[in-house]
């Protein structure tokens, strides 16, 4: 967390539009932060832009949607126009997302197994006995018990949490740099949601990794990262320590602190968000 | 108004015979707001729609009101209680309009004046005539949500069961629905009874706790035990633990 390594993502003016019938819509305006061997996490509501920055930084923006940045680099490389060829050549080896629910994002016809191997021969090469290696290493690495077994089940034969630490595995088996996760735990159960986000702090920090954690939920944010950006209508409106998201001052981070029901204040009746059109302006 | 007896609820047959719910006995008097928390397939969602009549149980007896519910339940029966469900994308049907979803239980019931009843149903939870015509797909989650909460109240029923109703909703928008909820409940004097997986959701609007493991109702707890940590089953403990923002010390026994 040096303050004097360059940044392992650099973002400045990112801009995300897609053409509607009714002109364009903006999803992203103006998104600057830089992420280095830390923790950031983005937070924010649905329609916030949070996970299509995301989708930005690692090329999946559908089209027609627009990028434009004044800088988006990856290390030292470009990220602004690069083909699809050229992210396919980053994405797993040095920039790699884990997504909601491993329901969906796994191949439900392939063991859990094979995907991890197929992400480890596609990008580090090696024969199939190094990569079924390197995948059995890899599901002991997040703190599945009988790897050998697990290796040969099909998605649908794990459980949930299960199923989110085998989505980790085959993202970091190629060793990226940054790795982005969007919403990774908010398909599990609350008490899974702990083992997987300390399975997945206790990786990111060995390897010396960024990781960009999306989500809607405050409390997880700012208990498990470095620092948090707030997102409201496509602008981050709040950056700080996450330690200090308590004492945001921004009236919508407060406002979203102030409307999530406490266990320790029981309260009849919530504070109910007021939205300002002026959050939406620079 | 809602006294479980020893309520098991089972599905398949033979070995592959699973017990969804296994013996759970429980009392939620008039007026009260009760709770029910576990992970995914404890039982909690199963438990409530035995309780509606949407699966029948294999075992002991459902009194609701003071009558206890046949196998078969009569259209009186299954005005006592209504259901609002998690994902309001899923519990509305798409191709019919607000006014449409909120005749269908008039019918069922065989109640007249709907022209009155539906306006006001959707005046209730903070909707309006503009809402009336809308299709689901027109609408906000927190709005269908509070569609599908005037189709439950709309007969009238002096219980409310309730399936994780904010959790597929953002944070303010979570705020406006419970909000909504405690108003509603107050005003028409309802029983709750709802389930979540989120103790500080549970613990705003229900004074009495129960937790579920494997189907068995383990502890029943009040929110200001929860709040004090004072718990005694090791799963109540492990929930509460995994609680975002839980900074107290959970006490032993």
């Amino acid at each position: 967390m040096s303050d004097r390594a360059p940044p392992l993502l650099t973002v400045r003016r990112l801009r995300v539009t897609f053409p509607g019938e009714q002109g364009d819509v903006v999803a992203v305006r103006d998104v600057s932060f830089t992420l280095g061997r830390q923790r950031v996490g983005i937070v924010g509501e649905s329609g916030s832009g949070k996970s299509t920055t995301g989708r930005a930084i690692m090329g999946l923006v559908p089209k027609p949607g627009r990028i434009t940045a004044d800088e988006m680099r990856l290390g030292a490389t470009d990220l602004r126009g690069l083909s699809e060829r050229g992210f396919r050549r980053l994405r797993g080896r040095r920039i790699a997302m884990v997504l909601q629910d491993p329901k969906y994002a796994l191949d439900p016809v392939m063991t859990v197994g094979r995907q991890i191997a197929e992400t480890h021969r596609a990008h580090v090469g090696g024969g199939e006995r190094a990569a079924r290696q390197a995948a059995l290493a890899m599901l002991e690495a997040v703190h599945i018990r009988d790897p050998e077994r697990v290796f040969a089940l099909y998605p649908h034969e794990v459980s949930g949490g299960m199923g989110q630490r085998v989505m980790i595995a085959m993202m970091l088996i190629a060793g990226p740099e940054v790795l982005i996760a969007d919403e990774p735990t908010s398909a599990l159960d609350a008490t899974v949601q702990t083992q997987v986000l300390a399975v997945l702090d206790e990786l990111v920090r060995g390897r010396g990794m960024g990781l960009l954690l999306i989500s809607h939920n405050l409390h997880l944010v700012a208990g498990f990262c470095d620092r948090v950006l707030v997102m409201y209508a496509g602008r981050i409106v709040e950056s700080c320590a996450a330690g200090q998201l308590h004492a945001a001052t921004h009236p919508y981070t407060r406002g979203l602190l102030a409307s999530l029901p406490d266990l320790h204040h029981r309260r009849t009746m919530l504070p109910q968000l007021q939205r300002d059109p002026a959050w939406a302006e620079p | 108004m809602i006294r479980l007896d020893r309520v098991s609820v089972r599905f398949g047959s033979g070995a592959r015979r699973f017990t969804a719910v296994a013996d759970v006995s429980l009392d939620v008097a008039a007026g009260e707001a009760f709770g029910l928390v576990g992970e995914s397939g404890s039982g909690k969602s199963t438990l409530l729609r035995a309780i509606a009549g949407l699966v029948g149980h294999a075992e002991g007896t459902v009194e609701l009101a003071g009558t206890v519910m046949p196998r078969r339940r009569p259209r009186a029966a299954r005005r006592l209680v209504q259901m609002v469900f998690q994902d309001p994308y899923g519990s509305l049907h798409p191709n019919q309009t607000v006014d449409q979803a909120l005749a269908a239980p008039l019918r069922v019931q065989r109640l007249g004046d709907g022209e009155r009843r539906i306006a006001a149903a959707l005046h209730e939870v903070g909707l309006g005539a503009a809402h009336r015509f809308r299709f689901p797909h027109q609408l906000s989650g927190g709005q269908r949500q509070r569609v599908a909460i005037a189709r439950a109240l709309i007969v009238a029923p002096p219980i409310l069961l309730l399936d994780e109703p904010t959790s597929a909703l953002d944070v303010s928008v979570q705020a406006e629905i419970l909000n909504l909820l405690t108003r509603l409940r107050q005003e028409h004097r309802l029983t709750l009874l709802m389930v979540s997986h989120d103790l500080a959701v549970i613990a705003h609007l229900c004074a009495h706790v129960g937790v579920m493991q494997q189907g068995r109702l383990v502890e029943q707890t009040t929110a200001a035990a929860l709040a004090e940590g004072r718990v005694h089953h090791p799963h109540t403990r492990a929930l509460l633990e995994a609680t975002p923002g839980f900074t107290g010390t959970v006490a032993a026994d």
